[in-house]
């Protein structure tokens, strides 16, 4: 009992008291800026392993990503990394970064459904399904309810049986081999319920994009409600951009 | 014997490679595995003028060497199967089998794999798995997955049970098939195969990209520098470390203990913020790089892993001397899910589930690259082989990797890492590439054509030979005590299915 009480007095306080304020320890790559300089364009763009960047004007798509800063460590003076790490939100358009238009990744409010801040806002049980996850994303997932991150004090967890959930998150590219299984995990769920897409591999299939081993019809079927960008995604991205999802919804 | 005998990392010509009558093959490779020292790295078939072309690769633990043969044979033979002999090559023939659809004529378990999207047989569909089945009365079903519990990946576990007890496990993989290795051949750019290589496994982006990195240099005939090496090595040990301690938290969170379950599950944060600190994410993804890094390690880096670790240790050893202890923790590990020496020799356990049963198996110590020569590896070895057991390891390699790291720290190599233009890959050629991640030995393989380009890509996590030490271990323990059994192998489902 005493050495219990030891250990629990060493560690003290270990949750983040604000995970919206909170500054990432490191070099982080967060949401990228671009800058004014005159670059090589076709360079930049050959350069993506995944085809994230578009020319003229310069812009990178968040959803296609990865996040292994290539581009800028090439071009210094034209991409730079910042450690902002809200970059969720529910309009796919909304995750390209362009020259020119520098602004931080947010919500759209009058695309968030009327039920997500009337069910969900207090409280949000989500089954998540992986499929094709490396187990990177899992893991953020995961640390999301840890001690430091403690997403539940939201409401926000995770839940076994998606007849207890309120949503669906997926992680992975959508492997053939889990289309079935992920189709009839969605439909066990009962309405309203929400589907947030987590990481890069989910959002656009990442660098299996285009894979024979893939079969991503199931995103053609139901309209998303958060894209939450990162290779891994940091579980300050996920809880920082649910937490928008639920309770920051256009007064009408 | 007739093969051919290289060292970890070698790049040989392909046409050096033996290619025997498949008889002899057989015989040959299947008396290699009668000494204990010797194990199967990889076996694998690919296509070659319409044959298939089967390649052996047998690693000698004692001499740190690895013997190759082949032979040709057509995907119509039937065949006399390896695992006949040595049940350890019995997923290398189901993987030939499946992929090929090569048949043998006394393999005792001929099952699907991963169910690959360009399997042999289309025919064949996941969701129709032929599961082993029991027709009793008094026995009952349990099936679990592919979607589980937990934020964890997908996979289908079908319990036979008698009551409370386990009398069998089969284990359904594949769900999580992505086609990586063809994608290897398709992504034309090194570092879209490197960002491949980062995505096999997730929670071992350092040890499937170091493999990746070695192998490539390697082919294109680059020897890296001691502070690439340096890195190298210090990655896979921080890896292991920041796993290890996960893991020691989710053995706690499923024997319902909840103070270890918090404290190691909070000590594993700064390990991978460290990580974050070190190249910017806390996987590690974008730190290794083939021919060069972008984060070279350097004194301020030393310098904040050591009060990182200056600060771990003491917390996590009042952690493990308390849990270590505790009654209600020992009594859930001790003699729970069992994987007996025998065993674990006569399937080919690789890694940390070879470790706890008594089986010396390392590549840190038998085939040891980049720093590991110069840290003279002694294996941690356990045998009682059960979750204890794979407890204890984990509490023990975690000290003697944070030993590992002051050691290098002192040694630190001050060359410079920045990225040097690698050469052109050779052609027609061979390499073959170990590293040791935290779960095992990790195998990668490439062969190349006529002007040095990929033809075929192999990748073999040790998850593959150890899926079915978990199975083994659930006989007879209770279907409750599944879950800790799982965890304390923690084996990967996507760097199985690929």
């Amino acid at each position: 009992m005493l050495d219990n009480l030891k250990i629990l007095f060493r560690q003290g306080k270990q949750y983040i008291p604000d995970v919206r304020t909170a500054a990432v320890p490191g070099i982080f790559r967060g949401r990228p800026e671009i800058l004014p300089a005159r670059v090589n364009e076709a360079e930049l763009t050959a350069l993506c392993p995944t085809g994230a960047i578009g020319a003229a004007p310069v812009r990178i798509d968040l959803g296609k990503c990865l996040f292994c800063g290539e581009c800028a460590f090439v071009f210094p003076d034209k991409i730079r990394f910042t450690t902002d790490y809200n970059m969720a939100t529910n309009e796919r358009q909304r995750l390209v970064v362009a020259e020119g238009a520098e602004m931080p990744v947010r919500l759209n409010p009058d695309l968030i459904r009327k039920e997500i801040s009337d069910y969900f806002s207090g409280s949000l049980k989500l089954r998540q399904v992986s499929a094709g996850g490396d187990n990177s994303c899992e893991m953020e997932l995961n640390a999301c309810g840890n001690v430091n991150f403690d997403m539940g004090r939201y409401g926000i967890e995770f839940v076994a049986s998606p007849r207890h959930a309120d949503g669906l998150v997926i992680t992975g590219p959508i492997t053939k081999n889990m289309a079935e299984p992920l189709q009839i995990c969605y439909e066990a769920i009962p309405d309203p319920k929400i589907i947030i897409l987590a990481g890069t591999d989910a959002i656009s299939g990442g660098i299996f994009e285009g894979s024979p081993a893939l079969d991503r019809r199931f995103l053609d079927r139901y309209p998303v409600d958060l894209y939450v960008p990162g290779n891994p995604v940091h579980p300050l991205t996920f809880i920082n951009g649910v937490l928008e999802l639920i309770r920051k919804r256009a007064k009408q | 014997m007739d093969n051919l005998i290289i060292k970890n990392h070698e790049t040989v010509p392909l046409a050096s490679i033996p290619v025997l009558e498949y008889d002899k093959f057989l015989a040959q490779n299947t008396v290699l595995l009668a000494e204990e020292r010797r194990h199967c790295v990889q076996y694998y078939g690919f296509l070659q003028s319409g044959m298939v072309q089967l390649l052996c690769c047998i690693a000698d633990d004692m001499h740190g060497t690895i013997l190759v043969s082949s032979a040709l044979v057509g995907k119509k033979q039937i065949l006399p199967s390896f695992t006949a002999h040595r049940p350890a090559f019995h997923k290398f023939e189901r993987e030939i089998h499946e992929n090929f659809g090569i048949a043998y004529a006394d393999h005792p378990w001929l099952k699907p794999v991963r169910y690959p999207f360009d399997r042999a047989r289309p025919q064949n569909d996941i969701a129709n798995y032929p599961f082993f089945q029991i027709g009793s009365e008094e026995l009952h079903e349990v099936g679990v997955g592919p979607i589980h519990a937990g934020v964890i990946e997908p996979g289908h576990f079908r319990f036979v049970c008698n009551g409370e007890q386990i009398l069998h496990l089969e284990i359904q993989l594949g769900f999580q098939h992505r086609g990586v290795e063809r994608l290897f051949l398709a992504k034309q750019h090194l570092l879209q195969r490197t960002v491949l290589a980062e995505s096999i496994a997730g929670d071992t982006v350092a040890g499937h990209s170091v493999a990746f990195a070695n192998l490539w240099e390697s082919l294109c005939g680059f020897r890296a520098g001691a502070g690439l090496q340096f890195a190298r090595t210090l990655a896979l040990e921080l890896e292991r470390i920041a796993v290890h301690t996960g893991d020691l938290s989710a053995l706690c969170t499923d024997v319902a203990y909840q103070l270890g379950s918090a404290v190691f599950g909070r000590l594993r944060t700064p390990l991978i913020n460290y990580f974050q600190i070190w190249c910017g994410n806390r996987f590690a993804k974008g730190l290794i790089r083939a021919g060069g890094s972008h984060f070279p390690f350097n004194e301020s880096l030393a310098e904040q892993l050591l009060e990182m670790l200056d600060a771990f240790e003491p917390d996590f050893d009042a952690m493990c001397e308390e849990t270590f202890t505790l009654p209600t923790v020992l009594a859930r590990f001790e003699k729970t899910g069992v994987v007996t020496h025998d065993q674990a020799v006569a399937i080919g356990t690789v890694g940390m589930a070879a470790r706890v049963s008594g089986l010396n198996r390392d590549i840190r110590a038998s085939h040891p690259h980049d720093f590991y020569p110069v840290l003279q590896h002694q294996p941690i070895i356990k045998h009682h082989g059960d979750v204890y057991s794979r407890a204890q390891l984990r509490r023990r390699e975690i000290k003697q990797s944070i030993g590992y790291i002051r050691h290098l720290l002192k040694h630190m190599p001050l060359d410079s890492a920045t990225p040097e233009p690698l050469g052109q890959p050779a052609p027609e050629s061979l390499t073959l590439s170990l590293t040791e991640g935290w779960r095992g030995e990790i195998c990668h393989c490439a062969v190349t054509g006529v002007r040095g380009e990929l033809v075929h890509y192999k990748v073999k996590d040790p998850s593959f030979h150890n899926w079915l030490a978990l199975a083994l271990a659930v006989r007879n323990n209770e279907i409750s005590d599944f879950p800790v059994c799982n965890k304390s192998f923690d084996l990967s489902y996507c760097g199985h299915d690929l």
